[in-house]
């Protein structure tokens, strides 16, 4: 704890020299991605079942000060009270659900990295199936309109591709018969 | 007075690509040979002084001239050379400059190759180059320049972040780059292309190269990234779904799905106006993923650039680019002729359903990244997408690619028959159904869910071994015929075998690891025995240490494995000296089964130290997985008929013409 508190002092103070110097690369990556110490060993439950349920819903719940990591991954003293806040509330004997939704109610959707479906949100979680539609519509497409284009298709030669033509045969070669002259 | 030279050559450069942008591209216009023939020299001389402005930054680097801000403000006397080196793109400044000589390499190695191009194409292809080549040098000597002077000059450096100072890490973006910068080349030759208003077959085999090469890099780097998040992070982790690794990942499904599409359209002369779109739509997701890194929009752990000013600038190159290139596409694509139909059973079709089931999958992580910042820029309201998201909506979308995979290149062309391949298959759906059973029996715990997982990349990896020997007759012909079959297949071939069998043992490593990790966490004392997965360590207390630019203290962990010494662990936790930041480095024992993980966490309140330790299954399958993608891409990349540059056999341009 004691290391952890030097080095986030340390980090402040560099990062002020870095301001002095006129930079503008705050050092996130260094602050918060450190060393994951994640769940200390006093937070783990004695009941294995409860203590799997627990890391279940931590992993689906968001570190708020932290920059996309759930509460399972980070090493933030918030992340750590809201794990013993989740086990707290196992122990009292809630279920899953109820547990996520009283973490909701304390810190918004914006704690859920599987954000719920709402008005804001249809559109997220249908774009897959809009894309897939859209994906497939076009490739149907593709193979009702292929016979009357393939038809025409690849046809004949423009005028470049014959002198280049030409000039790849060399000058004492005929071209090919037939569609290749038909310009 | 190097640094004066690379600012002074970087200046230059960015002239020079102006005068290239214009000049080729107007003369192709003109049909004036003289302005078409500057291109070449341009984008060497682009090339050389580029390369001088790099030069010059990683000289100072190396000799830690600190008068520099850049060095400055990344480096340190007491680092190892290597990541003095690696220092150089480090940071925001100096990977830009990374960015700018990569592309001017790639220009380059248009002019110098493409003398079989033909002269409109390669000047038109040049111009475009040296128009991104402008944009982006602009946006260095503007916004990020990284050879200005610090005075006076500090006496010693702020250090590189220590977490950075890492072997993987050091080559995971100049790969990264590559792969981004090379997509470049697909979007030029799109673009050319358009103002052309032509493509035919063997486009198609001048962009398929170059858009493999630069596919392979982006699969090595990415998996470089994902193996150092592994090993270094410390709680063996290998991707999370972050914003930033998103914007290097959609490029990698959309330039999969261009390789695949280009495979049509040369062979086939279809897909083409699909193939010019998803070239433009490539790059553009690289230009968007330099601009969502660059700008911090994401505020993710990644963004170390926060400033709104260079991220507007990326903004108006990433607009200009990708606007300039769909409404180019917009004008132009019904210019170009389709061609070669198929049934929807066909090897082509199996290639469309690739390139749906890719687009789809991108377009689903596009929308998952940018989402909370639409919603909170229109709304105010704040969501988090994270894992559980892309986990529910991108992975059922890979599991029908995945099952149709090994069919494809057992179609025929035009006409496929199922049932025919299906019996050539035979031998892979009995691996997976095995795999199914024996997962089944083996695992004791985990979703019901993974043992088909597991069965689905058996089913790839078998597949991708059946391919060439069926194409060898192999269990039809002579023992004779089947060898001269199997030295006599392309190059090709083999590369895509071993890329799909790569890409089934990757799957059973996000599978294996996701589904069976087994963990254990607890405080220890010198002396105390843990069990886990099989294997049972003893800590051997704390020792400190001190390296080049670090304190650290090591633990000893004995590991035994059935009752016998399997090997020793040292995991340990550095304090480095600047800047003054901690790091853990975790204990790792790799063997067939999975990965034995010991990390070291916080001293305890009674003395005792906190210990992480993990069981990861089968998780060496990801990244060895990667390493033969890459292998498989490279080993294509040789096959003569693909070779940059090298001309096709006469009769083979004579054939589309028929």
């Amino acid at each position: 704890m004691e290391a952890q508190q030097r080095a986030a002092r340390v980090a402040g103070s560099l990062r002020q020299r870095m301001r002095r110097l006129g930079l503008g690369a705050a050092l996130a990556l260094a602050v918060l991605a450190g060393p994951a110490t994640a769940v200390q060993p006093d937070e783990v439950l004695t009941d294995p079942a409860l203590e799997a349920r627990a890391r279940a819903i931590s992993a689906g719940l968001r570190c708020l000060v932290c920059q996309n990591q759930s509460i399972d991954d980070s090493n933030a003293p918030l992340a750590r009270d809201l794990r013993l806040l989740v086990r707290e509330r196992l122990e009292a004997g809630l279920s899953d659900a109820e547990v996520e939704a009283f973490i909701v109610t304390r810190y918004g959707d914006f704690v859920l990295l599987r954000p719920p479906l709402r008005a804001g949100t249809i559109l997220l979680w249908a774009m897959p199936l809009i894309a897939l539609s859209i994906a497939l519509w076009a490739a149907l497409s593709l193979f009702r309109r292929g016979a009357p284009e393939a038809a025409a298709a690849g046809a004949a030669l423009s005028r470049v591709e014959e002198a280049r033509l030409s000039e790849l045969l060399g000058p004492g070669e005929t071209t090919a018969p037939g569609t290749i002259r038909d310009v | 007075m190097l640094i004066e030279l690379g600012h002074f050559a970087l200046v230059l450069a960015l002239f020079i690509a102006m005068v290239q942008t214009v000049v080729p591209a107007w003369g192709a216009l003109r049909s004036d040979d003289r302005m078409m023939e500057l291109a070449a020299p341009a984008s060497l001389s682009q090339l050389l002084l580029v390369l001088i402005a790099f030069v010059a930054l990683m000289h100072a680097y190396v000799t830690s001239d600190f008068s520099v801000l850049n060095v400055a403000a990344n480096s340190h006397s007491m680092k190892p050379v290597i990541y003095k080196i690696s220092g150089v793109w480090g940071n925001h400044e100096g990977s830009m400059v990374l960015w700018v000589l990569i592309l001017a390499i790639f220009g380059a190695a248009v002019a110098l190759f493409g003398d079989n191009l033909p002269v409109t194409l390669k000047a038109n292809v040049l111009s475009v180059q040296a128009s991104i080549a402008t944009a982006f040098i602009l946006f260095i000597l503007l916004t990020s320049n990284p050879f200005l002077r610090l005075d006076p000059a500090p006496v010693d450096g702020q250090g590189l972040n220590p977490i950075l100072q890492d072997p993987a890490l050091a080559f995971h973006p100049p790969f990264l780059y590559m792969g981004y910068v090379g997509f470049s080349m697909a979007f030029s030759f799109a673009v050319a292309a358009l103002i052309e208003g032509r493509t035919d077959a063997a486009w198609a085999r001048w962009v398929r190269p170059w858009t493999l090469l630069a596919w392979i890099c982006l699969t090595l780097g990415i998996a470089m990234g994902s193996w150092w998040a592994y090993y270094e992070l410390g709680w063996g982790g290998w991707w999370f779904w972050d914003p930033v690794e998103n914007a290097s990942f959609m490029p990698w499904l959309a330039g999969t799905a261009l390789l695949h599409s280009a495979l049509v359209m040369e062979k086939r002369e279809a897909l083409k106006v699909w193939t010019v779109l998803l070239a433009i739509l490539t790059f553009s997701l690289s230009l968007m993923g330099t601009f969502l890194v660059r700008s911090g929009v994401l505020s993710s752990v990644h963004a170390f650039a926060v400033d709104p000013e260079r991220g507007t600038f990326v903004l108006v190159i990433m607009i200009l680019f990708t606007g300039g290139g769909l409404a180019l596409f917009g004008a132009r694509a019904g210019a170009l002729r389709q061609g070669g139909i198929f049934a929807p059973i066909s090897r082509e079709g199996g290639l469309v359903l690739n390139n749906i089931l890719l687009t789809t999958g991108c377009a689903t992580v596009l929308c998952g990244t940018l989402y909370p910042l639409a919603l909170e820029a229109l709304t105010g309201d704040k969501i988090s997408v994270g894992a559980p998201y892309f986990n529910a909506t991108f992975v059922p979308l890979m599991v029908p690619l995945l099952l149709a995979l090994p069919a494809g290149p057992f179609l025929a062309w035009k006409r496929g028959d199922l049932k025919g391949v299906s019996q050539r298959l035979f031998f892979a759906m009995l691996a997976a159904l095995l795999g199914l059973v024996a997962t089944f029996a083996i695992a004791e715990r985990g979703p019901w869910l993974a043992p088909f997982g597991i069965a689905l990349g058996l089913w790839v990896m078998a597949g991708a071994v059946l391919d060439p020997l069926s194409r060898a007759r192999f269990g039809v012909g002579s023992r004779e015929e089947v060898l001269r079959r199997l030295g006599n297949l392309p190059r090709s071939a083999y590369g895509t075998a071993l890329a799909h069998f790569g890409l089934g043992l990757a799957v059973i490593g996000i599978v294996g690891t996701s589904a069976y990790r087994v963990e254990r966490i607890l405080p220890m004392r010198s002396g105390d025995k843990v069990e886990i997965a099989g294997y049972s360590l003893e800590f051997r207390g704390l020792t400190s240490g001190r390296g080049p630019n670090y304190t650290e203290e090591t633990a000893l962990f004995e590991v035994e494995h059935g009752g016998r010494p399997a090997t020793e662990l040292r995991p340990s936790k550095r304090l480095y000296d600047a800047p003054p930041q901690p790091t853990t480095e975790a204990g790792i024992h790799a063997s067939w089964a999975g990965d034995l993980y010991v990390v070291l966490g916080d001293p305890q309140a009674d003395g005792s130290t906190a210990v992480r330790l993990y069981f990861n299954p089968l998780v060496r399958g990801i990244w060895i997985g990667a390493v033969l993608m890459f292998l498989g891409g490279g080993l294509s990349l040789l096959d003569r008929r693909l070779r940059v540059g090298a001309p096709a056999p006469a009769s083979a341009r004579v054939v589309p013409a028929e």
